[in-house]
């Protein structure tokens, strides 16, 4: 229409989260824009995952609270929106941890999703960098108050790679986009409805495809894990290696992970960012194909690069203290090249100094001093 | 229709919701049955309204025969020149499908019967966008009840204004209620949204009063995920004013001593019925329903329906009723499709009116178990405060 007039967009939208304001593009997610800001401000995200598309919307553990939608239109929301798949408006008011709301919601959402899991992280693979550990850590309450028996599932062969462990799934969804957007022929969905509702391939079809393995790198529990790391070890005592290799496959990357132990590879991922999903290379996502993650399994084949840099608070990152940030010292910029000029020693004038504690005979007293003084 | 054609999509279509699950709502059915004419009417008014060429009919499985009424309508319309190619010579071509759902409750929700209607698992959609303007096939998308379509024939016959002298206030034309439940006539009736709820309950005219000379102790006014009414607060509101047949009467006093109109479905309930295993039933259906897709829902109604399960059957405990209270306002409003309001509100509002019935299973184990509800305890209604 010719008379319609078209509002000038601005280029970069105003956002503030939890008082913290922040300029970003157009179209961007709330939670894209939480997580330029970084730290608390996040919310925690267990079925988004910004390589898949379509993926988000479905665990509610993003929800924050909207309290002015736009500037042109700065009424608050009603409800809590998933922060993963609402776009923002330019200046838009958000509160996450500031809200009482949200973090009464979510300590609700961890329980649900904590339902009926079967907590067997003493024996679950994924233990020490399970989204759903932090999660409970970081946003849960310190116990449940389900009493009834866990629902659970027929433990079902999905091919020589994978293992499919249904009774700890959350039902995010990714796999189903691994398996729509990354792989030939999708045979792997969601059958049932209700809590019984179950990831699964068609009549236990097995999943044969170059790039079925990034369904255990996008699994955020330990739903599905890598069967050539089966109980071979646990992660924290591995220790993560970036290296890569030329692979044939014109697909796959080829910028890994290798967990080893001593020289020995356990286990090859594909590395992953602080959110724990997938790096991107070059503006494209590093996914790898099957042969790199379950036959390379020898120091030769790959090409070391170094220590991973292990930015995730997990459990996984101890032991590896190499991205830590230090607290920036603001002493010399203070001082500005002048050397603080020293006034007064106190080891010289200190009276305590002067008694030697282990040449005496029993505790030191006031009196130890006192004497000393005389 | 402001949202509509922004996308710049060529096809545009009309979608009907005849997937009517609601436990105590069947006005659909009987539109379907007895005069799906009327339906096909007001499809091909509103078809040509939107411009769309192509529009569904989406069934409820459950509805199969309805399914070959619709069909034999849809080849009579074809068959006198009101469907096909070139409709009476105005060059507006049309052709109406009727889709058979498989029997899930959730594809009644608009975006879940679009993707049921794609051909896919029947997840509701995350909105926005809303399916004006991403709908089906990711074309713009009229999703409406078959009620609705069908008052577009007396509306555009008679006109909009003299259909809006029917009814009262915001409340005009007329609307199908199926009552049903403990009444000596239940069925399908059309009212004019005047009436009072007690004449509607005790006149002739409708459902006759109640059945078997017992006493009204609660009614469901608007199909089985509107909050539930004890008979005190559904024949008059908290103010003391009467209470009419409408929405905004219905809805007067919000949640704490309202209910809704929702989909007519009047579900009336005597003395000697257990609230506790009411609601325990509208639970089970609303677990059974769950599409699973996000998590309060999928695990919340869950948990309710196996506390519920508890108290009904002597096992519960007194905490128990503050849990289900607590397990509810999480659920309400966190989750992407209204399925968890529509499961949370009733348990909300049976805990909120008949809170001593809970506890009376609680404290009497023995006959919650023989199910010997102590119904001297509860036939008449308790008072509920105005600031409740």
């Amino acid at each position: 229409m010719a008379d319609e007039v078209k509002k000038e967009v601005p280029a970069r939208f105003k956002v503030t989260i939890d008082n913290i304001t922040i300029e970003v593009a157009p179209g961007t997610t709330i939670l894209n824009a939480a997580r330029q800001i970084g730290g608390d401000v996040t919310p925690p995200a267990m079925c988004y995952y910004s390589k898949l598309q379509g993926s988000g919307g479905k665990c509610r553990t993003c929800l924050v609270e909207v309290e002015a939608g736009s500037a042109a239109d700065p009424r608050p929301m009603p409800k809590l929106v998933a922060s993963c798949r609402t776009a923002v408006m330019d200046g838009m008011v958000l509160k996450n941890i500031t809200s009482e709301r949200v973090l009464d919601a979510r300590a609700g959402v961890v329980e649900f999703l904590l339902l009926n899991h079967p907590l067997d992280c003493p024996i679950c693979d994924q233990a020490g960098e399970c989204h759903l550990q932090d999660l409970g850590y970081e946003h849960g309450k310190e116990g449940t108050r389900y009493e009834f028996k866990r629902r659970t599932f027929e433990k079902e062969d999905i091919g020589p790679y994978i293992q499919l462990h249904m009774t700890r799934c959350i039902l995010c969804y990714r796999c189903t986009y691994v398996a729509d957007q990354l792989t030939d022929n999708r045979v792997h969905g969601v059958l049932e409805r209700r809590d019984h509702a179950e990831i699964s391939t068609y009549i236990s079809k097995a999943i044969d495809s170059d790039f079925s393995g990034n369904m255990i790198d996008v699994c955020p529990v330990g739903a599905l894990t890598d069967k050539t790391f089966r109980f071979k070890n646990r992660v924290w005592f591995t220790k993560p290696v970036d290296a890569h290799r030329d692979c044939e496959n014109p697909k796959c990357c080829g910028k890994v992970t290798l967990w080893q132990r001593g020289d020995d590879v356990l286990r090859v991922t594909a590395r992953k960012d602080q959110w724990g999903e997938v790096q991107s290379f070059d503006g494209k996502p590093g996914w790898i194909c099957n042969t790199c993650r379950f036959d390379k399994k020898h120091s030769n084949d790959w090409v070391v690069e170094g220590p991973t840099k292990v930015s995730r608070h997990s459990v996984i990152s101890q032991g590896h203290y190499i991205d830590m940030q230090m607290p920036k010292e603001i002493m010399p910029e203070v001082m500005g090249g002048r050397a603080p000029k020293l006034l007064m020693d106190i080891q010289d004038i200190s009276e305590v100094n002067s008694v030697d504690i282990g040449l005496l005979p029993g505790p030191a007293t006031s009196k130890t001093f006192e004497k000393k003084e005389q | 229709m402001e949202f509509f054609g922004k996308t710049g999509r060529s096809a545009r279509y009309l979608v009907v919701n005849a997937d009517e699950s609601e436990p105590g709502t069947f006005k659909d059915r009987y539109l379907m049955e007895f005069i799906p004419h009327l339906l096909i009417e007001g499809m091909i008014t509103a078809s040509y309204a939107l411009g769309s060429k192509c529009s569904y009919i989406y069934i409820r499985g459950e509805y199969a025969w309805i399914v070959d009424i619709l069909e034999q309508a849809i080849a009579e319309a074809k068959n006198n020149g009101w469907l096909g190619k070139n409709i009476l010579g105005t060059g507006y071509d049309l052709e109406i499908y009727v889709q058979r759902g498989a029997g899930a409750y959730i594809c009644g929700e608009e975006t879940a019967l679009l993707e049921s209607l794609e051909g896919k698992r029947g997840n509701p959609r995350i909105k926005p966008p809303f399916p004006a303007v991403r709908g089906l096939w990711d074309c713009p998308t009229v999703v409406n009840n078959v009620e609705t379509i069908a008052a577009v024939v007396p509306i555009i016959n008679e006109g909009g204004e003299e259909y809006a002298k029917i009814g009262v206030g915001k409340s005009t034309g007329t609307k199908l209620i199926s009552a049903c439940g403990n009444i000596k006539k239940p069925g399908v009736y059309e009212i004019d949204m005047t009436i009072s709820v007690e004449e509607f309950i005790y006149s002739d005219e409708y459902c006759g009063g109640m059945a078997n000379g017992r006493k009204l102790k609660a009614c469901i006014p608007g199909g089985s995920s509107v909050p539930i009414l004890p008979a005190n607060l559904l024949l008059k509101t908290a103010k003391g004013e009467t209470r009419y047949m409408n929405y905004e009467s219905l809805a007067d006093g919000g949640f704490a001593t309202g209910s809704m109109m929702g989909s007519g479905g009047f579900i009336v309930i005597d003395d000697s019925q257990c609230i506790v295993r009411h609601t325990y039933t509208l639970a089970r259906f609303y677990r059974h329903e769950s599409c699973g897709q996000c998590s309060p829902c999928r695990e919340g109604t869950g948990w309710m329906e196996k506390i519920l399960w508890n108290l009904e059957t002597g096992k519960g405990k007194m905490g128990d009723i503050d849990l289900l209270w607590d397990i509810q306002r999480k659920i309400e409003g966190n989750t992407i499709c209204p399925l968890g309001d529509a499961a949370a509100w009733p348990v909300a509002a049976a805990i909120r009116h008949f809170r001593d019935e809970f506890e009376w299973h609680v404290t009497n184990p023995d006959d919650a178990q023989r199910r010997n509800y102590g119904i001297g305890h509860y036939a008449n209604p308790i008072p509920v405060p105005v600031t409740a």
